[in-house]
């Protein structure tokens, strides 16, 4: 069975590492701040300028001051800091974020992503996705493997404008854990109950199936 | 005013000498760290074509969009213009011009303006629609953009606190664009909560230096939350 948001932020909490410094894009990734596996420390940056994000508040701490990226209210956590926004992004340009999980409309075989505007319907902005891409070396992308009437998402090229250009290694989708290396998906990991035959045929650029494809493993909750 | 004293008790003081046409650089992220009520003076005013630098561009009826109201701005530079109709609207009948910019490369050419430095060179945006038309150059085996830095006529800043010197304080997350903001505009005008006496700031927690600053005042805030968001 196709993995839910919660699974799939499950999925990607493994990637997490005792001392990161992780940004979390909008969406699913946002919840993969509910799984950061116990006894693990890890400080989590807002691009609006906020290192150290901490749970929302509740209704007595709400402060209109006090806000993530995603225009939320929320908390600072012990050890936080706060700064303007061109120290913000010299963090995440200099690469001195270690994990950067984001979501995307298409991504492809050379690691291009495309993830803020689709032409014909109306450009809200690119927000700070470009510059996150583009700094982050280690980049996970969340998405939906294939458009609700099964169109893949996983391409050769990508349709839709960029967002950054060969910057994307590592993918997860509903159905797979992709890496992309040399013009190629490399399936690593798929759902538990989907078959290789599934991912194969709802991925249209080139894929790679080494012969053991595992059931993924989730981060204890 | 005399000295360093650059307080003034108007609104209209403070934003005296805007014309049509000029470039105003805002501070504020979404609607936090907005100057409310610097944007309320140029609605007040009625001034025109302006071209407005700013991370949003305020919701219908607060922030920014105010001033889509009655068309006053002609040209927007922003990372992301949200959930606006109004301005919607203005930009599908072509009433507005709007420059996305990464957010990133958008603190960076404030930053840059009011440094002195005339452009600089970033991955952000290689191979992307914000890449058409801009030089791109090769360091150390990755290619980079040129982009321009900018300053305004006007730069419009929320603090929290200031002393009649100009040095500011924000808080928490309304600092956002607002210190790089405060130093790229030719007139620099900073409203904040609390005047506080001289030497009641300590100098070495300024987060803006005096001498970026212009003209300060004192007001009084409606902070608006976009997204309110509680754990029970």
């Amino acid at each position: 069975m196709a993995l839910s948001r919660e699974q799939m932020a499950q999925r990607v909490a493994r990637e997490m590492q005792d001392g990161y410094y992780v940004n979390l894009g909008i969406g699913i990734p946002t919840l993969v701040a509910n799984y950061i596996p116990e006894g693990m420390e890890v400080m989590l940056q807002s691009e609006n300028g906020l290192l150290g994000m901490g749970a929302f508040p509740t209704d007595a701490e709400v402060d209109a001051d006090m806000i993530n990226a995603g225009k939320q209210t929320v908390t600072a956590r012990i050890g936080a800091s706060i700064f303007s926004s061109a120290e913000s992004f010299a963090m995440i340009r200099g690469g001195h974020i270690d994990l950067t999980v984001l979501g995307a409309f298409e991504v492809d075989v050379e690691g291009n992503i495309a993830s803020w505007m689709i032409p014909g319907k109306l450009v809200k902005g690119m927000g700070g996705a470009m510059d996150l891409v583009a700094g982050a070396d280690n980049i996970i992308v969340t998405m939906t493997h294939a458009s609700k009437d099964g169109e893949s998402k996983l391409l050769p090229r990508c349709s839709l404008p960029l967002t950054g250009a060969g910057c994307i290694k590592r993918v997860l989708t509903d159905l797979a854990y992709l890496e992309i290396h040399n013009g190629a998906f490399i399936l690593k990991e798929r759902a538990p109950g989907v078959s290789v035959e599934e991912i194969v045929a709802k991925t249209a650029g080139k894929l790679i199936v080494p012969d053991h494809v595992p059931e993924m493993q989730f981060a204890a909750q | 005013m005399a000295g360093f004293d650059k307080r003034v008790y108007s609104y209209e003081e403070a934003m005296a000498g805007l014309e049509d046409g000029m470039t105003v650089i805002s501070g504020g992220f979404g609607l936090c760290g907005i100057p409310e009520n610097l944007i309320a003076e140029i609605q007040h005013r009625g001034t025109r074509d302006l071209t407005v630098v700013s991370n949003n561009c305020g919701v219908d009826g607060f922030g920014l969009g105010v001033l889509l109201v009655d068309r006053q701005i002609r040209k927007v530079v922003a990372s992301y213009v949200g959930e606006n109709k109004l301005f919607e609207d203005q930009l599908l009948k072509g009433e507005i011009e709007v420059v996305l910019t990464p957010q990133g490369t958008l603190a960076e050419k404030m930053r840059a303006g009011g440094a002195g430095i005339p452009a600089f060179f970033t991955a952000t945006g290689v191979g992307t629609p914000v890449a058409e038309g801009k030089e791109v150059r090769e360091f150390k085996g990755r290619q980079y953009l040129m982009e321009e830095s900018i300053t305004g006529d006007f730069a419009i800043v929320k603090g929290w606190k200031a002393d009649h010197f100009g040095n500011v304080v924000y808080r928490h997350t309304a600092q956002n664009f607002n210190p790089l903001a405060a130093t790229a505009g030719k007139i620099t005008v900073v409203e904040v909560e609390e005047i506080v006496e001289p030497g009641e700031l300590d100098p070495s927690q300024i987060h803006t230096p005096g001498i970026y600053v212009d003209r300060v005042i004192c007001g009084t805030f409606e902070k608006r939350i976009e997204q309110r968001t509680v754990r029970k």
